[in-house]
């Protein structure tokens, strides 16, 4: 560490930012120190996102000024920072599918080096980070995590002395979280700074030794991660005491509502993963999860499910006994299937229209919105109006634009609208992805209400927390194949870990079934395997 | 902006079509002035202004049903083509008979000859995936060759001294006269009744959503249920129907007989009108207008300054060119070189990446 005389490597010194008719920053001061990993918390709105950009030189402050070790500097553009020194690794990644990882790493620099220099400096860092990546891979052949690799590459190829992460482990399995770990903690021994943006509170208390948290775009706490619990942090986010959700049922059986079996289907080429001979059950009352890496099948599986994709499927879908393989995606709602898709704008919902018409979208036939094929307008209206209502949806009203609300906002009104319908099952993937905790623990909550109601729900989700959190019981899946179901009681998290990763077969799961914390001791993540109880 | 774009897309068409023919030797603000604004002051001029908006704004009507949900019927024109042929052979098969049945049943028979062309490109994309856009283009060819070697063959009039053309038409096959003592024959109101019937179908029901939504985002109509390939069928049906529907009008109407001149190009011009109207079936009502502006302004223009035909399309396509252009432009703003090359490497990436692979959190 550098001694405590040395300037910070960052320094931020009443930056304030307008938009018209929001405040974004509000004369945000903190400092990060060389060699230190420090943590922006906050909720959706909060300004970190602005915040960021602001350092990285994406937007410039309307007041308020950036030193940077000790200099006050001006970071006009993404290229002036990269020349001080700040290199940052985007949520989204920013790579071509069909080139090589060399060649999307020469893409992303300003003046990339001849390239047999380039792989050399690439596998030079590899090598003494213990990066598993080959430069000459495609990166449609990449997992999640590989990915995320190249971008740190991409990064660190300019020798940073700032490395901004912005929520970089929403997509990747344990054991990747803990990898990226040892990177960020080696990067940071090294003496490059690390400014650690997260949702996930565990994650921040295991990696990160300061915390600045932000509400309103204030700073409203300063805090060593260590020292505080996941649920104080959340509270200083939020600003209120957190609610607990209700009890879960037991699991105590209902009878059999959706019965899913050999299930397969053709991957869309290039890239799809085809769906191999899935089956699983869920009870009514019951809350069934599926964890697993992105692109592994999830969104197959969801359209499969809803009938958006019907050719070339084979297998059976019961919901009461009923075959649904056949029927399309109308007859399948009509018959009490709800489904809600991973991506909101799109597909979920069409961003251009207003939320009525989105109601329109999916809950016409259920809930009785056109007759003779006119749109009912008034009911149309009233049953937009009841959603926003009843699931606290902040808009102007049903003529609000649904690209007009914040992502939060928007998930909140997809799930009330396929809630609302009442369905019998409901199949959701990723129901709280980029919603903030408040708008997170309520689409949670309803979930379990519309479960205890009788209905069968099936959770499809990349956050394990969360399906431990809601789940009964949950199975993995892995290029296409889900595994066993677990009962999420008990569960061992290594196990989930290592099938999240694609190791397959019963090594692993002999004496491991009562590795897991219990409830409430369950919050240190990544998990470190714990041996068997 | 959005309504913003043809305005100023006339304008710059009236503009750039002054200097074009100034450049050219003629008189090209006296052209322009023949063209787009005398027929304005000749009331003379109006009725035939209104008949030939009447079969633009129908088949326009059509088209921006089908261009709403992306569907790209390029082939109007043959499809006005074997709507005209198709009423025409019932009129042949009846010119013998009597009857207000005779009429009605040639429109019937437009429309569905209309639909059978379009029919074609429809059952291609949806069963082998082949481009509607091609497929209806190379269709208008084959349909004018059909109306060729009718018009020369079989349904040559035998009492027509040999010209290739049929018999005319007789009173229960022809159009009545809306407003008596004038040209505006019972196309005009039915094409303006088309246009409010469509404005109600894209507004209040749901197939008019399922177009609006297949176009605005595919993913999100398969999620709720309309399927693409029913999408296409209506799409591909609606335009060609009243593609057929408006050719068996111009007909029965203003050509009492079926020529070999049939073909006037108003299955290509209507996409202008589409266009130009906002793919909104009133726009569409008002657009017709004005291109029906540039073929009256274009015929009397030959006769007065002697203007070359081909001046008409040049307008139109000046026309539809300034358009897209402004749609375009009107999105973006003009930035400086340095910054643009800044910026660009990694805003090219990301819109590629997949979006499905990383999600946003907007903090």
């Amino acid at each position: 560490m550098a001694g405590a005389a040395a300037a910070p490597r960052l320094e931020l010194r009443e930056i304030s930012k307008r938009f018209p008719g929001v405040v974004a920053n509000d004369a945000v001061s903190f400092q990060v120190p060389a060699g230190a990993i420090h943590a922006l918390l906050g909720e959706n709105g909060a300004g970190k996102s602005t915040l960021v950009k602001i350092i990285y030189g994406v937007q410039q402050a309307d007041e308020g000024e950036i030193a940077f070790d000790g200099r006050p500097v001006h970071i006009g553009s993404p290229r002036e920072a990269r020349a001080l020194g700040i290199g940052m690794v985007f949520q989204h990644f920013s790579l071509f599918e069909a080139m090589t990882v060399l060649e999307n790493i020469a893409l992303g620099m300003d003046e990339p080096p001849p390239r047999g220099e380039l792989e050399t400096r690439v596998r030079e860092l590899l090598d003494s980070y213990g990066l598993a990546l080959d430069p000459h891979r495609r990166v449609h052949t990449l997992s999640v995590g590989e990915r995320q690799r190249i971008e740190i590459v991409r990064a660190l190829l300019q020798n940073p002395k700032l490395l901004i992460m912005d929520e970089p482990t929403s997509v990747l399995t344990p054991q990747e979280v803990e990898q990226l770990f040892g990177t960020l903690r080696r990067l940071a021994a090294e003496g490059c700074s690390i400014l650690y943006i997260s949702h996930k509170l565990h994650e921040i208390k295991a990696l990160c030794e300061s915390a600045t948290i932000l509400r309103g775009g204030k700073v409203v706490a300063s805090c060593d991660p260590r020292e505080e619990s996941a649920r104080s942090m959340a509270e200083l986010m939020i600003g209120g005491s957190l609610k607990d959700l209700s009890q879960k049922s037991t699991g105590a059986a209902g009878k059999e509502r959706f019965v899913v079996s050999a299930l397969s289907a053709p991957g869309e080429p290039p890239f799809g993963t085809s769906l191999k001979d899935v089956s699983f059950m869920v009870r009514a009352g019951e809350i069934f999860g599926i964890a697993g890496v992105a692109g592994n099948g999830q969104n197959e599986l969801l359209a499969v499910l809803s009938g958006e994709e019907r050719a070339g499927v084979t297998g059976s879908i019961r919901l009461d006994g009923r075959e649904l393989a056949a029927l399309s995606v109308g007859a399948r709602r009509r018959a009490g299937l709800a489904t809600s898709p991973e991506e909101r704008n799109g597909h979920a919902a069409v961003p251009g229209m207003s939320l009525s018409e989105n109601a329109l979208l999916s809950a016409r036939s259920r809930m009785g919105l056109a007759s003779a094929g006119v749109v009912r307008a008034g009911a149309t209206k009233a049953f937009a109006a009841k959603v926003i209502e009843a699931f606290s949806v902040k808009a102007t009203g049903p003529g609000a634009a649904a690209g007009s609300l914040s992502g939060g906002n928007l998930q909140k009104f997809v799930m009330g609208r396929e809630i609302m319908e009442n369905p019998a099952v409901l199949v959701v993937s990723q129901p709280t992805w980029g919603v903030d905790a408040g708008a997170a623990s309520f689409i949670r909550q309803a979930m379990i209400d519309l479960a205890a109601g009788g209905a069968a729900v099936v959770v499809v989700s990349q956050d394990l927390d969360e399906l431990l959190e809601l789940c009964d019981r949950l199975a993995v899946i892995n290029e296409g194949r889900l595994s066993e179901t677990m009962d999420v009681t008990g569960i061992s998290i290594e196990r989930v870990g290592l099938l999240m990763g694609g190791i397959h077969g019963g090594a692993h799961a002999a004496g491991q079934a009562g590795a897991a914390a219990g409830h409430d001791g369950r919050s240190p993540a990544p998990r470190q395997p714990e041996p068997a109880l | 902006m959005m309504l913003a774009a043809p305005v100023i897309a006339v304008a710059a068409t009236l503009i750039a079509g002054a200097i074009l023919f100034t450049l050219l030797g003629h008189d090209g603000l006296g052209a322009t002035l023949e063209i787009f604004v005398k027929p304005l002051f000749d009331p003379y001029r109006w009725q035939d202004l209104l008949v030939k908006a009447a079969p633009l704004a129908m088949i326009a009507t059509g088209l921006a049903m089908g261009f709403r949900a992306n569907v790209w019927n390029i082939g109007a024109e043959g499809q006005y083509i074997l709507g005209g042929l198709a009423g025409t052979g019932v009129a042949l098969s009846t010119l013998d008979m009597t009857g207000s049945w005779i009429l009605p049943l040639m429109l019937i028979c437009g429309v569905v000859g209309g639909m059978v062309w379009a029919a074609v490109p429809a059952l291609l994309r949806t069963t082998l995936g082949v481009n509607e856009i091609l497929s209806s283009l190379m269709l208008n060819y084959v349909a004018i060759q059909l109306l060729f070697y009718l018009m020369r063959g079989p349904w040559k009039d035998p009492e027509g001294f040999n010209f290739p053309q049929t018999a005319m038409f007789s009173a229960d096959q022809t159009l009545p006269m809306v407003v008596p003592g004038t040209l505006i024959h019972l196309g005009v109101p039915l094409a303006a009744a088309v246009a409010l019937t469509a404005f109600f179908v894209m507004a209040r029901t749901v197939t008019g959503f399922q177009l609006k939504v297949v176009g605005l985002a595919p993913r999100a109509a398969a999620f709720g249920g309309f399927g693409a390939a029913s999408t296409v069928w209506i799409a591909m049906l609606c335009g060609g129907g009243l593609a057929g529907l408006a050719g068996i009008l111009e007909a029965a109407g203003p050509f009492g007989q079926m020529v070999p001149q049939f073909p006037t190009g108003y299955g290509y011009t209507a996409i202008i009108v589409a266009f130009l109207g906002r793919l909104n079936p009133l726009g569409i009502l008002l657009a017709a207008l004005v291109l029906a502006l540039t073929y009256v302004g274009g015929e009397s223009a030959q006769t007065t300054i002697g203007l070359p035909s081909a001046a008409t399309g040049v307008f139109q396509a000046m026309m539809l060119f300034f358009l897209l252009a402004a749609d375009i432009l009107v999105r973006y703003r003009i930035v400086s070189g340095r910054a643009a090359a800044a910026s660009a490497p990694h805003a090219a990436a990301a819109k590629e990446a997949e979006p499905a692979k990383g999600k946003a959190v907007t903090a």
